[in-house]
This record gives C-alpha cells, structure tokens and sequence, in this order.
C-alpha cells in the first residue's frame, strides 16, 4: 500500500496569536482522537515532533573530511516541525486524513507520497 | 483521395481517442502505456483504412488493437510484468453497474483524474484536452501560447505525479462531488473560452462541447452540469453572428440574429426549461438561463432586461464575485441607462479586467463623454489578448 509523509511545517519568526489553554486542550484531544483512530483502521505507521530548528547540526563530507556544522540544512525560514507517516490506499485518503489534522492543528500539511516502502 | 482519408481517419480518431485511452487507463492502470498503445493503434488504423476501408466499428477497433499492442509490448517487458498481473485487478475493481445496469464510461473517471485539486489549473486543462479531447501536444501548446517543449513538460510532470502520488482514477463519491465537480466545470468553461477568443483554434470548442455533452449525460443527477452544457450551446448559437466577414467581433446588441443557429438555441432552451422545473439553481444554470433570455429577443429592442436583471440579482447572490456585478450592472445600464450603471460599475476593483474598461468605455460613449471614453477604450484594448476583441476595441478608441 502507498505510504505517504504528512509534514506539517513551522515559519521561524512567524507570531501566532497565542492559544488559549482551553484551545490547546482541545487541539490536542482531537490530534488524539485522529491518531487513534489512524492506529485502528492501520494507517498509522510513525509519527513524531521535532525540536526547534536552531537544534539541528548537519554532516557532510568534504575533501575526505567529516565536517560537521551548527544549524539546520536548508537556508530557510520554514522547517519541518512534526510529521507523520501514513499508508492510504490512494492520494484521495491520504488528503482526507490531511484535512482532519489541519483542521485540528490550524496549520498546513504538506502530503508527498513515499517513492517505495518496504510492504510495496 | 489518401489526404482526404487521412483526414477522416484523423477525425475518427480523435473522436475515438478520450473513450479508447479511458478505457485502456482503467484495465492498465497506467497512462503513459494507454497513451503509447493507443497512438500505435492510429498508426496501424492509418495504414489498414486507407488499403481496405472503414471497419464497421472503427472505435472498437482502435480500443481491441490498442488493449492487444499493449498487452504484447507489456509481455515483453519483463520489467512491467506486474502490471500484467494487476490489469485484472484493477479491471474486476472497476465501478458497480449503476442503476439500470448502464456501466460509466471510463471517461468520466479520467476527467476527474484530470481535474483533481492536486494538480494546478493549468495542467487540469492541459491534460484534459491532451488525454480527454485526443489533441497533440502540439496543438495544446499553441492554444495556451506556450512552445511544445514547455508543455511536454507540463504534461510529463504531471502525469509523473499522478502515478507516484496514486491520484485516483474513479469518479467521486456524492460526498465528494461539491468540492470536485466545480473543477471540472471550470476547466471545460475555460477551455471554450480560450477557443472563443483564438480564431485559429475554433475546433477547440467544438471539444469542449462535446466533452460537455458526456459529462451531462452521465451525471445526470447534477443539474449544474446540465447548465455548463446549456450555457455553451446558447453561447455557440451565436458564433456565426458574432464576427463580421473581415473577421471583427460584433458585439450582441449589433448580431444579426437570423445567422444565430436555432437548433443550438432549442436544445440548449429545453436543458434551460429541466433545470427550472428541477429548481436546484448554480452558477452555470443562471448564467445558461440569461443567455437563454437573449435568445428569446427577435431584435436587441426587445430584450426582456428586468427578467435577466432578476436572474443577475439571484447569480449574484450565489456568486458575489466583482465580474457578476459588472455583467448585472451592464444589464442594468440596459434597462435603466447608463447613469446608472456607471455609478454601479465604478465601485467595483476590476482595473486589471478589460471587459471592466470596455463597458466603461461604452457607457461614457453613451453619455457624450468622448474623451473619458476614449481613454477607457485604450486601457482595455491595452489588456485585451491579441485578437479580434482587441482590434474591435482599438477601432472603438478611435471613433469613441
């Protein structure tokens, strides 16, 4: 079955009026009710939040050297911040699923479909 | 004899194309391999019609020669083998029978495929008239004024992405259809727009309408469907009147009626008259039933205005978009004179739409204001594409 990552994206410096504890409470209810229910119906393959950008460290090599450096890869201002990994019979499932979470979280989800799996 | 052949055969084959690759797509599962056999049935159809003549099912046959080719190319490639395996799979998938037994046509499930919202505009109109209307990549490029390199890219890409990302080949569930079906209503009225406004491109119409008639007819539940069909017939009824032996545009006050097509008119008035008796109103329906009330006037004099005024007012109130009020006010400039409506139309933020300039242009031609007019005329002759609409807007300037 396709597999799909659904990264949800952070803009550094972006201010979001600050949620109520209430709000965040119930975000986060939902987030857990759509997880579970992706864990029942077996979508649900991996998920995970990431810490802030800034801790990031990159290696490459250069020159036959390891070379390891502070901060994150991409030169940019938007990072990836959480994501989960899903399987979903095709690309229309999978936005469904997207538009759940969005609709919980209030952020957009990026969905790119996995270029093979190991169950494929 | 042989080029004349060759045209009919070329004819046929485009009708045929949008069914045939359909067809393929869903036993295949795959488009580029429909598209290869389907385009290496037309070749061996070339060379077999023009030796022994028309079989009697010239469809049927580019669709059992096109299976059997890509069943034997697949064959050998040992690399694609398993898609040999799921042909069947997917062919036993395929959608229930509907009531009274009918089986969808495979095109209504590519012109969704086509159309879905993870693929931008462009591309939805691109693929739909490539893979659904059977023109080349070619003739898709010069009607959007793009080089054929850059839409072959266009094409490929897309095409990549419905495969990795398994952009799904089936028509949507009812849930579904109000946010799906807009799209392809979208896509189908702008491809007639854009074959409209490109003289050399007229066949493009005709696609569409035909694509149109599909459309309506095998959703027959969705009466905006209907409406989308309707509009583009009333519209076409008008093509004859609508451009002067020399080629410039007649606008409809000035069309000589009697070149309007009446058999258009009657089909498209009766899909008009199910709609209202089904009084489920949209966008494509109102606007069909407005150009229907054109249709009705013997002479522009007597054209009913208060009723498509009435019709704007509903419009407008399902879509409250500034280019309705622009078409209400002009309407209303009609009925109650251009005061009005030049009160109306000067409110609206349209400055980058040049139908907005040239009915202020018209508007302040009436009023005697020739200066003022004539500028307006320059702006939108300024933002209209190349073309019969602006050349008829330059020569408006210049006797404004």
């Amino acid at each position: 079955m396709p597999h799909y990552l659904l990264s949800v994206h952070s803009v550094e410096g972006q201010v979001r009026e600050p949620m109520t504890e209430e709000d965040m409470r119930r975000s986060h209810e939902r987030l857990g009710a759509i997880e579970q229910e992706m864990k029942s119906s077996g979508m649900w393959v991996f998920s995970g939040r990431l810490h802030q950008a800034d801790t990031a460290t990159v290696v490459r090599t250069a020159g036959g050297q390891t070379v390891t450096t502070d901060g994150p890869f991409a030169e940019s201002k938007e990072h990836l911040g959480g994501f989960y990994i899903i399987r979903a019979g095709d690309l229309d499932a999978a936005l469904a699923l997207a538009a759940k979470v969005t609709a919980a979280i209030d952020t957009p989800i990026e969905v790119r479909p996995f270029a093979a799996t190991s169950d494929e | 004899m042989t080029t004349e052949g060759q045209e009919a055969i070329g004819r046929i084959f485009r009708e045929e194309y949008g069914r045939s690759l359909a067809m393929l797509i869903g036993l295949f599962g795959d488009i580029d391999v429909a598209e290869d056999a389907v385009q290496e049935a037309y070749t061996l159809a070339l060379d077999k019609w023009l030796a022994e003549g028309l079989p009697p099912n010239p469809g049927g046959w580019i669709t059992t020669t096109a299976r059997n080719r890509a069943i034997d190319r697949l064959r050998r490639q040992t690399r694609e083998r398993h898609l040999l395996g799921e042909a069947a799979l997917l062919a036993s998938d395929s959608e229930p029978a509907q009531e009274g037994g009918a089986v969808p046509d495979d095109r209504l499930r590519l012109i969704f495929t086509c159309c879905h919202p993870a693929l931008a505009a462009e591309t939805q109109v691109a693929l739909t008239l490539r893979l659904l209307g059977g023109l080349s990549t070619d003739e898709v490029a010069r009607s959007f004024l793009v080089t054929e390199s850059a839409m072959a890219q266009r094409l490929v890409r897309a095409k990549r992405k419905i495969k990795a990302a398994r952009i799904p080949y089936r028509i949507p569930s009812d849930h579904e259809l109000p946010d799906r079906l807009p799209p392809v209503l979208a896509v189908l009225y702008l491809i007639y727009t854009t074959g409209q406004s490109s003289p050399g491109e007229r066949g493009l119409c005709g696609e569409v309408i035909r694509l149109a008639r599909l459309l309506a007819a095998l959703m027959p539940d969705e009466p905006e469907a209907a409406g989308l069909l309707a509009l583009l017939l009333l519209t076409e009824s008008r093509r004859a009147a609508r451009t002067a032996p020399d080629g410039s545009l007649v606008l409809l006050g000035e069309q000589d009626r009697g070149h309007w097509d009446r058999g258009l008119i009657e089909e498209g008035q009766a899909i008009v008259r199910r709609c209202l008796a089904r009084d489920r109103p949209g966008p494509y329906q109102l606007q069909a039933a407005i150009n229907a009330v054109h249709a009705d006037a013997p002479t522009a004099a007597d054209t009913d205005w208060p009723q498509i005024i009435a019709l704007y007012d509903h419009l407008y109130a399902l879509a409250p978009t500034p280019v309705v009020a622009l078409n209400r006010a002009i309407a209303i400039g009609e009925s109650h004179g251009p005061v009005s409506a030049l009160t109306l139309i000067d409110q609206l933020d349209l400055d980058q739409y040049y139908p907005f300039h040239a009915a202020r242009a018209d508007l302040l031609r009436r009023l005697n204001r020739h200066r003022d007019a004539d500028a307006a005329y320059q702006r939108a002759a300024t933002l209209a594409p190349p073309g019969p609409e602006r050349d008829f807007l330059n020569r408006s300037g210049r006797t404004a």
